[in-house]
């Protein structure tokens, strides 16, 4: 390195500065000084009408497990995040075999199954609470069917389950593409050799098929998995929270999640109160998130 | 086979039901959705009348926050795009222990939720906007910023695995021809990131146009700048239950990325599957 002189050197590292000063600046002021911020207002009493904020240690959190809300909304969020698992996985795979077979126009329904993704959730939530609020109960009510004559929205036995299988309309053309990936990069000649020796068609999904694709299933577990569990658009704009539930004997909102439920806290101007339940979340994602991918990892090397 | 395809098909439309209502509502009056949502419109030119209706709007500035949310995007994506590039490249090239440091920091970030970080962030905002005497809230540089804050570790991770993969003796002769270390960049090694800047660019629009809560927060839901998701939002919250404007206004949200998509899909389904592998 002799032909780098001492000027030339110093000159790479002023680059090497200027080239990363710009991300790493944004990185610091947008998320690393927001995120020590946010652990040190979830301990204070912030109110957000005013900057004040003394230390309280951990009460916030302790005051929470009393929270019949945030409990309810806990437990909910956990029962949504595995209707969304099944229902998107089961729903992706099965698309992701339709597509990849022989059939005809194939890449045009791998491309139409992928468009809902690209509506944002804030939009397709009204879009749905159309359909499910007014065509889904007007033809309950030409047809006199009773079950649907009643929206699934205004139920709060059903309003979860309607909002996974809304989330699978997003998300299952999306979650797709993933398997397609996979399934394409496993040789057409494997499943074939199966085929000649008298595997069925199931049996060569499930024993050639599956065990081969096991890190397309790590990545869509994990992004089904964290994309259900923060779910924040679609919930405001098709329940809103609604409809109205009972929970330890208070009332509480049926399909209101974790997100929604740390927005109206805040927006009722208890803003420690709403860090302390996003701090809880993020712990939550983190535990939950690092079981699955450890789960997945071990079960890939088995495979 | 035959059973396939016509499964096949019944599955594919019962997919595509929700746009064809939207679009058979949007070109109805509302007293005709509430008699009967499923018919065919009794008159297509309606449609014309509600999106009028929609950009002349008196309390929502529709075509405002439109041209918001384009300028927002463009802008957001030419710094992620441009900024995480050249960070990436000095992560990769310059192996030191620095490098490796950074690199797992914007790594390990892409694990919090927004939700941690969002009061915190619209606090400081205002705190070190007034300090600077810029104003970071309500304002389209300040949302960029943000963006570029939120964009560069899954955008830097991105492209950290790319540049990986192109040969070091490229840009080690570019260097002995007496090229400089920025020139070698921007001349020799940008141009070759062609393919996984389709990616990012793909992985942060569809994120962007569509994102509600950044946007609220930062600008607020009656600002001066706004974004499409808020507007729609607006118009629901004011024309409470009147179908023909709301769905109108999410035809118009959604018919760009969908135009958009018709044209670039092969890129959009190349870039969605390796955004979501890497």
């Amino acid at each position: 390195m002799s032909s780098l002189g001492v000027e030339a050197m110093k000159q790479n590292r002023m680059v090497n500065i200027l080239f990363v000063a710009p991300c790493i600046f944004a990185f610091v002021m947008i998320i690393i000084i927001p995120f020590f911020f946010g652990l040190y207002f979830s301990m204070t009493d912030w109110n957000g009408i005013n900057n004040a904020a003394n230390f309280v240690g951990f009460n916030n959190f302790r005051n929470l497990l009393s929270t019949p809300d945030f409990l309810y909304s806990f437990l909910i969020t956990i029962a949504y995040t595995i209707l969304s698992i099944v229902f998107v996985n089961i729903v992706s795979f099965t698309l992701a075999l339709i597509v990849t077979s022989k059939l005809r126009r194939r890449n045009f329904y791998r491309a139409g199954f992928f468009v809902p993704y690209l509506i944002g959730g804030i939009v397709l939530g009204y879009i749905w609470q159309f359909l499910l609020n007014n065509i889904l109960v007007g033809i309950g009510n030409s047809l006199a069917i009773t079950a649907l004559q009643t929206s699934f929205l205004s139920l709060p036995n059903s309003v979860i389950w309607t909002m996974a299988v809304v989330n699978t309309w997003q998300y299952a053309g999306y979650i797709m593409l993933i398997y397609v990936a996979s399934i394409q990069s496993i040789p057409a000649s494997l499943m074939e050799a199966a085929s000649v020796d008298g595997a069925s068609y199931v049996s060569r999904v499930f024993h050639i098929l599956i065990p081969m694709m096991a890190n397309a299933f790590t990545i869509s577990l994990f992004l089904t998995l964290t994309t259900s569990f923060k779910q924040f658009d679609m919930n405001l704009t098709l329940t809103n929270g609604g409809p109205a539930t009972r929970f330890l004997d208070v009332p509480v909102k049926a399909s209101q999640l974790l997100a929604m439920n740390i927005f109206s806290t805040a927006t009722a101007n208890r803003m420690a109160e709403a860090q302390a339940k996003a701090v809880v979340l993020f712990i939550a994602l983190l535990v939950v998130s690092l079981l699955q991918v450890s789960i997945n990892k071990k079960k890939e090397v088995e495979m | 086979m035959a059973i396939l395809d016509l499964a096949t098909i019944i599955l594919f439309v019962v997919f595509m039901i929700p746009f064809g209502m939207v679009v058979l509502n949007s070109a109805k009056t509302s007293k005709e959705i509430i008699f009967n949502a499923i018919a065919l419109p009794s008159d297509w030119s309606q449609l014309a009348v509600n999106v009028s209706l929609i950009f002349n709007n008196p309390t929502v500035d529709y075509l405002g926050a439109f041209f918001d949310s384009i300028l927002i995007t463009a802008f957001s994506l030419l710094v992620i795009i441009l900024f995480s590039s050249m960070c990436a490249w000095i992560l990769v090239r310059n192996k030191t222990r620095w490098s490796m440091v950074l690199f797992m920091a914007f790594v390990a970030a892409m694990v919090i939720p927004f939700q941690v970080l969002m009061y915190p962030l619209v606090r400081w905002m205002r705190v070190s906007g007034d300090f600077m005497h810029i104003r970071l809230l309500g304002t389209i540089p300040g949302i960029v910023f943000a963006y570029l804050g939120f964009g560069s570790p899954l955008s830097i991770f991105v492209f950290h695995g790319f540049i990986k993969n192109i040969p070091y003796e490229l840009e080690e002769s570019a260097t002995i021809d007496g090229c400089s270390r920025s020139r070698t960049f921007f001349a020799i090694v940008f141009p070759l990131l062609q393919p996984i800047i389709v990616t990012v660019l793909i992985l942060n629009g569809i994120w962007i146009w569509n994102d509600y809560l950044l946007p609220l927060l930062l600008l607020g839901s009656n600002g001066v700048v706004q974004t499409i998701p808020i507007a729609v939002t607006a118009f629901a919250g004011a024309y409470l239950k009147q179908w023909d404007l709301i769905l109108t206004s999410t035809l118009i949200a959604m018919l760009p990325v969908i135009v958009l998509y018709l044209f670039a899909q092969k890129y959009i389904i190349k870039g969605m599957v390796e955004g979501s592998i890497k």
